[in-house]
């Protein structure tokens, strides 16, 4: 009890006084989340406001493969980029496996479909309601897309920020494809596991508090944002 | 307000023999009449009469099943992008301000820089909105959100403005306001048509009226000829007010 008390104390005083170890972990951590959030939103949020509004066939079909990719094991992601990363693989000549970049790679690959499949449903219910009075004007299903996009904005931060919460506390996946190298390719998740198994429970501690933090600040960032643009413009 | 060049009249709007249905129900059907250059045409009838699906078809919103839509001599099919705007009952206002509102009007109809933001100034005066540009849309009153939603119609100069009901649940200033734009519209050489449930405002408003039942027009005519003594007797119930069910509908 005693030893997980120091430990806890040890965490608290590495967080409080920016530990550079545990600053570039989380650095790093939020470089590879943030890039792989942001590509998916690009990726995502169109391929869902589509899907949401345009009649095409196999809409059904490619509904059911965005929802069932949601649930993608991270693990099944990781093997998938390492085959198409590793020298032997189609992509091999890139060199990025065991780099940011494979990381970014494989979190991406994850959360596409997330915001894919909950920007659809957030865009349909808009869709629903703006739909009459767009045709009337004479937009497109295709040409309701940015408007849809833009009005579901507040709704579509919470994806966004679903498909951070999956990003950042993933671990199977990038461990795969960056193989946990000291000050190259780890990340609060992997050193958490590694520095764990090793006994070293106040950085893990440390690191894990950082990644609650981060949590609770998002949520709280969006949750004002929510509240300050509800005043603002609409409900 | 004109935007747009020498254009071939959109007169007389000809509906010939149209029918839609819906599940295998006819809601419209064989509905035929004319409309004409210059007037303030009222569509008027109980509930379930046709006359919103009415104003979608002239919208092209939804197709007929049977029957033909044409705009002009010689008559076409279309009647052009951004000819004809339709306001809706219930306004379906964006999440944003008003003045976004019609910014975003503005752009779809092809407006940019310079004259969408004069284009938006206008709009905002002529509907009385200024001092409300910031305000969220959807926090407006009803007869505000009503004003906004028609002067959105206009931000493309519609030559042919389609009102469903815009009053109905409005106060009588809010009616008020309504009234004076669709005349205001109608003076700046716009077609209007507006479907209305009151007989007292169809009175106010209309040049010439199309009394419709069962999907189909029952009547159509001159508005003075028409209120003074209607020849059907379905208008003739619906304007005394009396309940007149269809015999075999």
């Amino acid at each position: 009890m005693d030893d997980l008390a120091s430990a806890f104390s040890h965490a608290i005083k590495l967080v409080a006084t920016a530990d550079p170890a545990v600053l570039e972990i989380v650095v790093l951590s939020l470089q590879v989340t943030l890039s792989a959030v942001a590509i998916a939103c690009l990726i995502g949020l169109p391929l869902g406001a589509l899907v949401a509004v345009k009649a095409f066939p196999g809409r059904s079909a490619a509904i059911v493969a965005i929802n069932a990719l949601m649930g993608l094991p991270p693990v099944v992601v990781g093997l998938f980029v390492y085959l198409m990363l590793s020298n032997a693989g189609p992509l091999g000549v890139l060199q990025l496996l065991y780099t940011p970049t494979a990381m970014i790679v494989a979190q991406t690959i994850l959360v596409t479909p997330i915001v894919a499949g909950l920007a659809r449903q957030v865009i349909a219910d808009l869709h629903a309601e703006y739909d009459e009075q767009l045709r009337s004007m004479g937009v497109t299903a295709t040409g309701a897309i940015p408007t849809l996009l833009w009005d579901g904005r507040h709704a579509l931060a919470t994806v966004a920020l679903a498909g951070f919460g999956r990003a950042v506390a993933e671990v199977g996946a990038v461990l795969i494809v960056g193989g946990n190298i000291d000050h190259v390719t780890r990340v609060m998740t992997t050193a958490i596991a590694l520095e764990t198994s090793r006994g070293n429970l106040s950085l893990a501690l440390g690191l894990g508090i950082v990644l609650l933090l981060m949590s609770v600040l998002v949520n709280a960032a969006v949750m004002g944002l929510r509240a300050t643009s509800g005043r603002i413009a609409h409900v | 307000m004109s935007d747009a060049g020498i254009q071939p009249s959109l007169m007389p709007i000809r509906l010939k023999d149209v029918a839609y249905s819906v599940d295998g129900k006819r809601l419209i059907d064989g509905l035929s009449f004319e409309m004409f250059d210059g007037t303030r045409t009222v569509i008027m009838g109980p509930n379930g009469a046709g006359k919103s699906l009415t104003l979608r078809l002239l919208q092209g919103l939804i197709a007929p099943d049977r029957g033909a839509i044409t705009w002009g001599d010689p008559p076409r099919r279309e009647a052009g992008r951004h000819s004809v705007a339709l306001v809706l009952q219930r306004p379906v206002l964006l999440r944003r301000s008003v003045a976004a509102n019609l910014k975003h009007a503005a752009a779809v109809y092809g407006l940019r820089g310079d004259r969408k933001s004069e284009r938006v100034e206008r709009l905002l005066h002529i509907g009385g909105l200024e001092h409300l540009r910031r305000q969220p849309a959807r926090v407006l009153s009803g007869g505000e959100q009503q004003r906004l939603s028609l002067v959105r119609a206009l931000a493309g100069n519609p030559r042919v403005l389609l009102l469903d009901e815009p009053t109905a649940n409005l106060d009588p200033a809010s009616t008020l306001a309504i009234e004076k734009l669709v005349n205001d519209a109608h003076d700046g050489g716009a077609k209007i048509v507006f479907v209305t449930h009151d007989r007292d405002q169809a009175a106010r408003l209309a040049d010439d009226v199309v009394f419709m039942q069962g999907g189909r027009a029952v009547e159509t005519g001159a508005a003075g000829t028409f209120f003074a003594g209607p020849s059907s007797e379905a208008a003739r119930a619906y304007l005394d007010g009396k309940l007149y069910v269809e015999q075999g509908g």
